[in-house]
């Protein structure tokens, strides 16, 4: 009984408190109340995902025989009926060649997803393969002063799912490390704050394009005598400055509106300056700090893919739009399962965040 | 020369539409190891004056003394419990009080202060809460928690903001006798703020009323002649007792009709009625 007490606190803790029904179900004796909760919880989410599916699959399929008969059309007006009834066998029989090019239905989007699979497994057994080849040739490289020979294949999509992670937490660390300090010492003084609102207010709307170009030009000059990765350099000093805003008026606003109650007793006591910003007031304004960080977070993962597609840094963004230009019979569900994992890739992100940021918080009022 | 001395003391907070003068003409002299009590209606400026002779604020004009030098900032000497014992509440007990304590003794070794901090959350009889963090107490083991770190720091004199207002009543009790305990070891100054003549009366040596504010001021001063230790079930059949709470009561009264005569305004009510269902 005692593990599932912390395992329903986890799930709560973690916000997945929607699966509670589940560990109900599966610990201790079943009411019959927890078998409606589980119903209510679990089978009509699930039921939801079935409808959205058979829409999906109902629209796709509308849209898929309005391309059709437009190219059946067009078959006839231009070339008359023998190519029209051509184009008619060609599509029936599924030819590659003469696929209507519209939104894909779930099936093809599942079997892109499984080739996107099956793509990653050859390509990393290529990579393994290449290391092994070179390990003796890169060894001696190395020994002679010389740079070891890197694979230089195409990334597999997994591998962009890394890169656009890597980009992401790049980001959200430099965006952390500029906001959070700034933050609190905005927050300290009435002056500062008035003084830097300004820029505030007129930077935190700027779109994520804008800000990539700035990055840009100030990085092009700065990097042209190194020949570090510029791109990836580019994608993840634009995302922190696009995403930091959050984080930077959060902590701020924490700060400066510590309970006074608090700033009392850090004045009966006596703390220093030091201790009363580390001992006070950064842990009265933690909750604050962290729901700025939870926001920057998705913020950060929302601009990657626009900025990865503009700064052509091998990430999500930039598959997404590669497939897009390439135009293959497979391109528009391979772009889909690009969406889904996007959209569950930033949910987790969101959920660790939001597991933080209940482990930090304090109710105002406990301490009152 | 009297240990804590208010001369001629007035505080007025300005906004826009003017100066709003809270206190006037406080004139209060306590001496050493002395307890006094100051005895107001809520809103009237108690924690005002708290705060004043904490150094928390600055009076607007008049002197305050303590131990004849002018109060300017906070002292470790005058240890406060606050109205809302404002704790932290992201620390436990045994390191909020420890926080005091390590500021009040900066050269202390450690293990000492630790010591320190689980005798005085042990004086509270908190030492089974003592890694617990607010939010697990109740309002009342909050507040004696509160007492332990203003003890703890070992202050002179003891400055109380309305502690016990609340808590329910026999906590209530059991706290007064613990600060009682307290203060009489080794006869410290106490004052102490509330809004119960009672708690007044069975605490203090003097009691003071305080004419509620704007403007307000102390008005004259109530000796308690009850010998200690007081009873408090004995208490309620002592002539002394009722005669000085009875004074005060009719003072306070007294206080409080002229404040009611003061304001001629005027509500009109609304013509309602309950509406019928029956019909």
């Amino acid at each position: 009984m005692k593990q599932s007490i912390t395992l329903s606190k986890i799930t709560q803790l973690m916000g997945f408190g929607f699966l509670k029904p589940i560990t109900v179900l599966f610990s201790g004796k079943p009411q019959r109340e927890d078998f409606i909760n589980f119903l209510k919880k679990i089978i009509v989410p699930l039921l939801s995902i079935v409808l959205f599916v058979g829409i999906w699959q109902a629209g796709a399929s509308a849209l898929y025989n309005k391309e059709a008969n437009y190219k059946i059309e067009k078959a006839l007006a231009d070339q008359g009926q023998v190519a029209a009834d051509e184009m008619k066998a060609c599509i029936a029989s599924g030819e590659i060649s003469c696929q209507p090019n519209t939104l894909p239905s779930p099936a093809q989007v599942w079997t892109s997803f499984k080739t996107l699979i099956k793509d990653h497994k050859v390509i990393s057994a290529d990579k393994l393969a290449f290391k092994e080849k070179t390990a003796a040739m890169n060894a001696k490289r190395v020994a002679a002063g010389k740079d070891p020979i890197t694979y230089t294949g195409r990334p597999s999509f997994v591998d962009q799912i890394v890169t656009s992670l890597k980009t992401v937490f790049a980001g959200f660390l430099l965006a952390l490390l500029i906001a959070v300090p700034i933050g609190i010492v905005i927050g300290l003084s009435e002056t500062l704050r008035s003084s830097f609102n300004w820029l505030i207010q007129i930077f935190k709307p700027v779109s994520p394009v804008v800000w990539l170009l700035l990055v840009f030009m100030i990085v092009k000059t700065l990097t042209k005598d190194s020949n570090s990765d510029s791109a990836f350099i580019i994608s993840f000093i634009s995302v922190g400055l696009c995403a930091m805003w959050a984080t930077l008026v959060n902590t701020a606003m924490g700060v400066s509106s510590v309970d006074k109650d608090y700033i009392n007793v850090a004045k009966v006591l006596k703390l220093g300056p030091m201790q009363k910003v580390f001992k006070v007031i950064l842990p009265s304004s933690l909750p604050l700090i962290f729901t700025g960080l939870r926001i920057t977070l998705s913020v950060a993962w929302m601009v990657l893919i626009a900025i990865e597609l503009l700064a052509q840094s091998p990430g999500l963004g930039s598959f997404v739009w590669e497939e897009f230009q390439n135009g293959a019979i497979d391109s528009n569900s391979k772009i889909i399962v690009a969406m889904f994992i996007i959209g569950i890739i930033g949910f987790l992100l969101d959920r660790i965040m939001l597991t933080i940021q209940n482990m930090v918080s304090f109710n105002k009022n406990e301490g009152v | 020369m009297a240990y804590l001395e208010l001369k001629n003391v007035c505080k007025t907070y300005g906004d826009e539409s003017g100066d709003t003068e809270v206190l006037s003409n406080i004139n209060l002299t306590i001496e050493e190891g002395e307890f006094v009590a100051i005895v107001g209606f809520t809103g009237s400026g108690k924690t005002t004056l708290v705060n004043l002779i904490n150094g928390l604020i600055k009076p607007t004009s008049g002197e305050i003394l303590f131990k004849g030098i002018p109060v300017v900032d906070t002292s470790h000497e005058r240890g406060v419990i606050f109205q809302n014992y404002s704790l932290l509440p992201w620390l436990t007990v045994g390191q909020n009080v420890y926080m005091a304590v390590k500021e009040a003794f900066p050269k202390e070794q450690k293990s000492v202060l630790q010591k320190r901090v689980a005798d005085y959350v042990e004086m509270v009889s908190l030492t089974p809460a003592i890694n617990k963090r607010p939010k697990e107490l109740s309002g009342g083991m909050r507040q004696r928690v509160a007492v332990a770190r203003a003890l703890a720091m070992n202050p002179e004199m003891i400055i109380m903001d309305e502690p016990l207002g609340a808590l329910d009543a026999l906590t209530r009790g059991n706290l007064q006798d613990e600060i009682l305990n307290i203060w009489s070891k080794d006869k410290r100054t106490a004052l102490l703020i509330t809004n119960d003549v009672d708690e007044g009366i069975y605490m203090a040596d003097r009691i003071i009323p305080l004419k509620p504010g704007p403007n307000a001021t102390l008005g004259p001063e109530f000796k308690i002649d009850i010998g200690r230790p007081r009873d408090k079930t004995a208490l309620n059949d002592n002539p002394k007792y009722k005669e000085t709470r009875n004074a005060i009561i009719e003072y306070l009264m007294d206080i409080g009709e002229q404040r009611k005569s003061v304001s001629d305004e005027t509500y009109e009510l609304p013509e309602i009625s309950p509406k019928s269902f029956v019909a």
